[in-house]
């Protein structure tokens, strides 16, 4: 069995409809509850809960700082390639992009990650486009060996692989790889994600199953956030991740909330996600699941950043460059989006202590993989 | 106040502490300074040892502070045991608490894994510290296999519950023969010193302190409550509970014999 047949077992409008329809009491009885069930986590995303953000964000950083203590895990993306031969309508690596491509080389990685070093970081994120006969698993095989003695903590968010796969490259260092649904809307997929591999909804959908079963350490889900309404794909995020965490019990979770940031040749979102009812999903994760970890990437504004780092994040990047080479620079090649807080790293140290919270460089060692 | 003894250290502190989420190294250091604790356990994952830009042992470079490495991250004995051998040669000591949570969720330890981990690190010259379920059966278990203390949880770890284990707690303390530290979910000062006071050897204390508004006081706090509920057991708590006077005694036949 995978999460596909509880897929199919929801319905989109009505799980809409039932969160729209969620009322202020719903909200108080969530919140007074000390075990959370994903109805309450739709009352708590839902309009209804507008009014109590305060009360919402007061118990968010209160169940964090239980968890987490006032730390903040640091990670850098580092990408490696914007090869890509998907179709996906929001992404500046889409195929239909007409840009300049690239594919960093042993030389050119080693470089990128000499800089990012000189940072202090030790959790990297590796992220491609998908182009499987440049950028497949014979790439990957070479890489991960390559930037392991760097690094403690490696994670990709790359196209979705077979289990073994998977497995092999667990072996060779991998401890964490993030895969989006961007939306659990079956027909607007295919609308946003017309050509390539990855325009198959139920490979996708399936891939955190598979990633549990060749026991990846820890799986990252999320949805981008501009593409459908956002509390219907946060609920189906959160009704995977509840699936995830019963049947692959021993694995580690992070949810992501991504924001559609404007690149070259893009189209504004279909949805508008306010800064409020971001700063809402956020709390709604943290008081329905205690456990999670909830990233914050620089997509997201300074302002935005400095505030909300302390209302039930845990993990956050700075000083991201989103083009292969481009902290090295000198290749000049096609961003995937524009970050926002363009501050760098020693910058976002400074103002997470701050804040009286800890910058924590290095939480996982490479013996434990 | 009995010094406690744990292999070849002994201890005035009974109070033990953790080193995770403190808002600052600095802030971590004054309030286990203030704890007055001798034991401090250190996540092997947060010390980098390889590239030498470690963030966390220049604060705990005090001559009261025993390190005590812990193998938090770890899902199986074979992982620990590496991981072990790993720390020992870091932070040259040849103690260990041992970590074995698999579910990374409520991190409640796998008593298997745990058990086989414990023999064979207590084989290869570790003083073994297992973080363990409230269970008396494999308490003794590990004693056997050559524990040097057991660390039962009062309730799951970082929850601050308190002792909700405890009933197997005392069961626990009255058979073991090696030193008994109740550690996870001690929330307040007055869950320490009820631990204290059932007979527990020493506590280990992290959420509750590093989490607190003022991470110092609470720190001096705990180490007050660690004291006063050792001191009382120490004393002899006064019997609880009345037994009533029957007013025609039931064995006064016996005097007319």
């Amino acid at each position: 069995m995978s999460f596909n047949a509880i897929f199919e077992n929801h319905n989109w409008d009505e799980a809409k409809q039932s969160i729209y329809a969620k009322t202020s009491v719903d909200v108080e009885q969530a919140l007074a509850r000390p075990v959370r069930t994903l109805e309450d986590f739709k009352a708590l995303i839902s309009p209804a809960a507008a009014p109590y953000l305060e009360q919402m964000a007061a118990l968010s950083q209160q169940l964090t700082q239980k968890r987490f203590g006032k730390t903040l895990q640091l990670y850098i993306p580092l990408y490696l390639s914007n090869e890509c031969q998907n179709i996906c309508t929001y992404c500046g690596f889409s195929l239909d992009n007409p840009m300049p491509r690239t594919t960093l080389t042993k030389e050119q990685i080693l470089k990128e990650v000499e800089v990012i070093k000189g940072y202090g970081y030790d959790h990297v994120l590796l992220v491609t486009g998908e182009a499987s006969k440049t950028v497949g698993m014979d790439y990957f095989k070479e890489v991960l060996p390559l930037i392991r003695p760097y690094f403690s903590h490696i994670s990709m968010e790359v196209q979705p692989l077979d289990q073994e796969e998977y497995a092999q490259l667990a072996s060779l260092g991998l401890n964490t790889v993030l895969v989006y649904q961007e939306t659990y809307h079956q027909e607007d997929y295919k609308k946003h994600h017309p050509k390539g591999k990855k325009s198959n909804f139920q490979y996708r959908l399936e891939t955190p199953d598979r990633l549990g079963q060749a026991g990846i350490h820890k799986i990252g889900l999320g949805v981008l956030i501009g593409l459908e309404d956002w509390r219907t794909d946060s609920f189906y995020t959160a009704l995977h991740l509840q699936y995830l965490e019963r049947t692959y019990w021993q694995t580690k979770y992070s949810i992501s909330f991504p924001r559609l940031r404007p690149f070259s040749g893009g189209l504004p979102p279909k949805v508008e996600m306010s800064d409020r009812e971001l700063v809402q999903l956020i709390c709604a994760y943290r008081i329905w699941n205690e456990e999670a970890e909830l990233s914050l990437s620089t997509r997201e504004s300074q302002h935005f950043r400095n505030n909300v780092i302390k209302l039930g994040i845990t993990s956050v990047s700075a000083g991201s460059k989103t083009d292969p080479g481009g902290y090295a620079g000198g290749i000049n090649a096609l961003e995937q989006f524009e970050i926002s807080d363009e501050r760098t790293p020693a910058e976002i140290v400074q103002m997470i202590r701050h804040q009286g919270y800890d910058a924590i460089w290095k939480d996982w060692d490479s013996v434990l993989s | 106040m009995k010094p406690l003894q744990i292999a070849d250290k002994t201890f005035t502190s009974r109070l033990f502490t953790g080193t995770g989420k403190f808002g600052s190294g600095r802030q971590m250091e004054e309030a286990l300074l203030a704890s007055g604790s001798e034991l401090v356990t250190v996540a092997l994952k947060r010390v980098d040892v390889q590239h030498g830009q470690d963030d966390i042992l220049p604060y705990l470079a005090h001559p009261q502070f025993n390190l005590l490495p812990n193998t938090s991250g770890v899902r199986n004995a074979k992982e620990a045991v590496f991981a072990a051998q790993l720390a020992r040669e870091a932070l040259e000591t040849n103690w260990l608490k041992l970590e074995i949570h698999p579910d990374p969720k409520y991190l409640l330890p796998d008593p298997i894994e745990t058990l086989k981990a414990t023999e064979e690190l207590a084989k290869l010259g570790f003083v073994v510290l297992p973080y363990i379920h409230a269970d008396p059966v494999l308490c003794k278990r590990l004693e056997e296999v050559g524990a040097a203390a057991v660390m039962p949880l009062g309730s799951p770890i970082g929850s601050n519950n308190g002792l909700l284990t405890r009933e197997f707690l005392k069961i626990i303390i009255q058979q073991s023969k090696v030193p008994v530290v109740v550690d996870a979910g001690i929330g307040a000062p007055s869950h320490a010193a009820e631990a204290m006071e059932l007979g527990a050897d020493a506590v280990l204390v992290n959420t509750a302190i590093a989490v607190s508004q003022n991470p110092v006081q609470m720190a001096r706090a705990f180490q007050l409550a660690v004291e006063a509920g050792r001191i009382a057991y120490e004393a002899k708590l006064a019997p609880t509970g009345i037994t009533a006077q029957a007013s025609s005694p039931l064995t006064s036949f016996l005097d007319a014999l």
